[in-house]
C-alpha cells in the first residue's frame, strides 16, 4: 500500500520535473522523485541501497543547483515574511514532535535489535560457506542489494559517456 | 609506441616492473574477496588503477589504441550482465553457495571497466579543451 502511493507520487513528480517552466521547480520535482525511489527502497527492505540513492541524490542535487543557480530563480525579496516564519515555526514544530515520538522506539542504546543479525552470525559461514561474514552478507544474504549497487554505478557511467560524448569525443 | 609521450624513463622503466604486480594484487583482492576483506569493489578499483598507472607513465596515445570507449562499454555491459545473470541463477536456487567468487569478479569488471573509462573520457576532454 505504502509502496503504491510512493510510486504514484514519485510518478507525480517526475511528470511535475518534466513539465515545470523554470528550471528549478523542475529540478525539486526531480529530487523529490528520487526521494521516493529511496524511501521505495527502504520499503522493499534494501536499507544499504536506500542509503546510496539518498546520498547520490543529495549530491545530484547540489551539483544541479550549482549548475541552475545563475540561469533563472525567481526570487522573492519582500512580502509574505509573516507567512514564511509561521510556516518555519510550525514545520520545525511539527517536525520535533514526530522526532520525539520515532525516537521513543528505538532499542535503547547498547542492546541493538539482532532479530535477522542473530541468524546471519550463527549460521552464516554454514549457509554459504565464505569465511568472511560480511563477504557472505553482501553477496549472498542481501545479493540483491549488491545488484542495484552495480546497476547504480552502470547508470552512472552510461550517463558520463553519454553527456561527455558529444565535445569529448576521443580522436586517439 | 614512441619515447617522447609520457613521464621520464625511468618512470617508464619502473612502470614495465610494476604495473604487472598491481594488477594482480588487484585479481587476488578480488579473488579473496570471500574469506578475507576486499571484494569486488576494492579489487575492480585496484585493477582500474594500473591500467591509470600506465596511461600516467606512457601517455595517452599508447593506451588509445588499445582501448576505447566502444570497447570499455562493451565491458562495462558484460560485466552488469554476467552480475545479473549470476543473481537470476541464485534467486532460481538453482546455486545455494559458491557463487561468491564469481559475484566477485563481475562486479570487479563492472567497476575497473567503468572507472577506466571514465578517466579516458575525463582527459579526452581536457585535451580537448587545451587543444582549442
Amino acid at each position: 500500500m505504502e509502496l503504491h502511493l510512493i510510486i504514484f507520487f514519485m510518478i507525480f513528480a517526475a511528470i511535475v520535473a518534466v513539465e515545470a517552466k523554470d528550471l528549478l521547480s523542475s529540478l525539486i520535482g526531480l529530487s523529490a522523485a528520487g526521494l521516493g525511489l529511496s524511501l521505495a527502497f527502504l520499503i522493499l527492505k534494501a536499507p544499504n541501497l536506500a542509503i546510496t540513492q539518498l546520498v547520490v541524490e543529495i549530491l545530484c542535487v547540489i551539483i544541479l543547483i550549482h549548475a541552475t543557480i545563475n540561469k533563472d530563480i525567481p526570487l522573492v525579496k519582500d512580502g509574505r515574511w509573516l507567512f514564511n516564519t509561521f510556516a518555519t515555526f510550525i514545520f520545525v514544530g511539527v517536525f520535533l514532535f514526530l522526532a520525539f515520538l520515532a525516537l521513543r522506539e528505538l532499542p535503547v542504546f547498547g542492546s541493538p535489535l539482532m532479530s535477522v543479525s542473530k541468524d546471519y552470525l550463527a549460521q552464516g559461514q554454514a549457509l554459504t560457506g565464505a569465511e568472511n561474514l560480511v563477504a557472505a552478507i553482501t553477496l549472498n544474504f542481501r545479493s540483491y542489494d549488491a545488484l542495484g549497487e552495480a546497476a547504480v554505478i552502470f547508470a552512472a557511467v552510461i550517463g558520463v559517456l553519454a553527456i561527455s560524448r558529444k565535445t569529448g569525443k576521443i580522436d586517439g | 609506441m614512441d619515447n617522447q609521450a609520457g613521464m621520464s624513463l625511468i618512470v617508464k622503466t619502473i612502470t614495465r616492473l610494476t604495473v604487472g604486480l598491481i594488477l594482480i594484487y588487484g585479481i587476488y583482492i578480488m579473488l579473496q574477496g570471500h574469506s578475507s576483506p576486499g571484494g569486488g569493489f576494492a579489487g575492480g578499483v585496484i585493477i582500474a588503477l594500473s591500467f591509470i598507472h600506465l596511461i600516467l607513465a606512457f601517455g595517452r596515445k599508447a593506451v588509445f589504441q588499445k582501448m576505447n570507449e566502444a570497447r570499455g562499454l562493451i565491458l562495462i555491459s558484460s560485466g552488469s550482465l554476467a552480475f545479473l545473470l549470476l543473481s537470476t541463477l541464485g534467486f532460481l536456487g538453482i546455486f545455494k553457495k559458491g557463487l561468491m567468487p564469481f559475484c566477485d569478479a563481475a562486479i570487479a569488471l563492472l567497476v575497473s571497466s567503468a572507472l577506466f573509462a571514465m578517466f579516458l573520457v575525463l582527459i579526452g576532454l581536457a585535451s580537448k579543451e587545451k587543444k582549442q
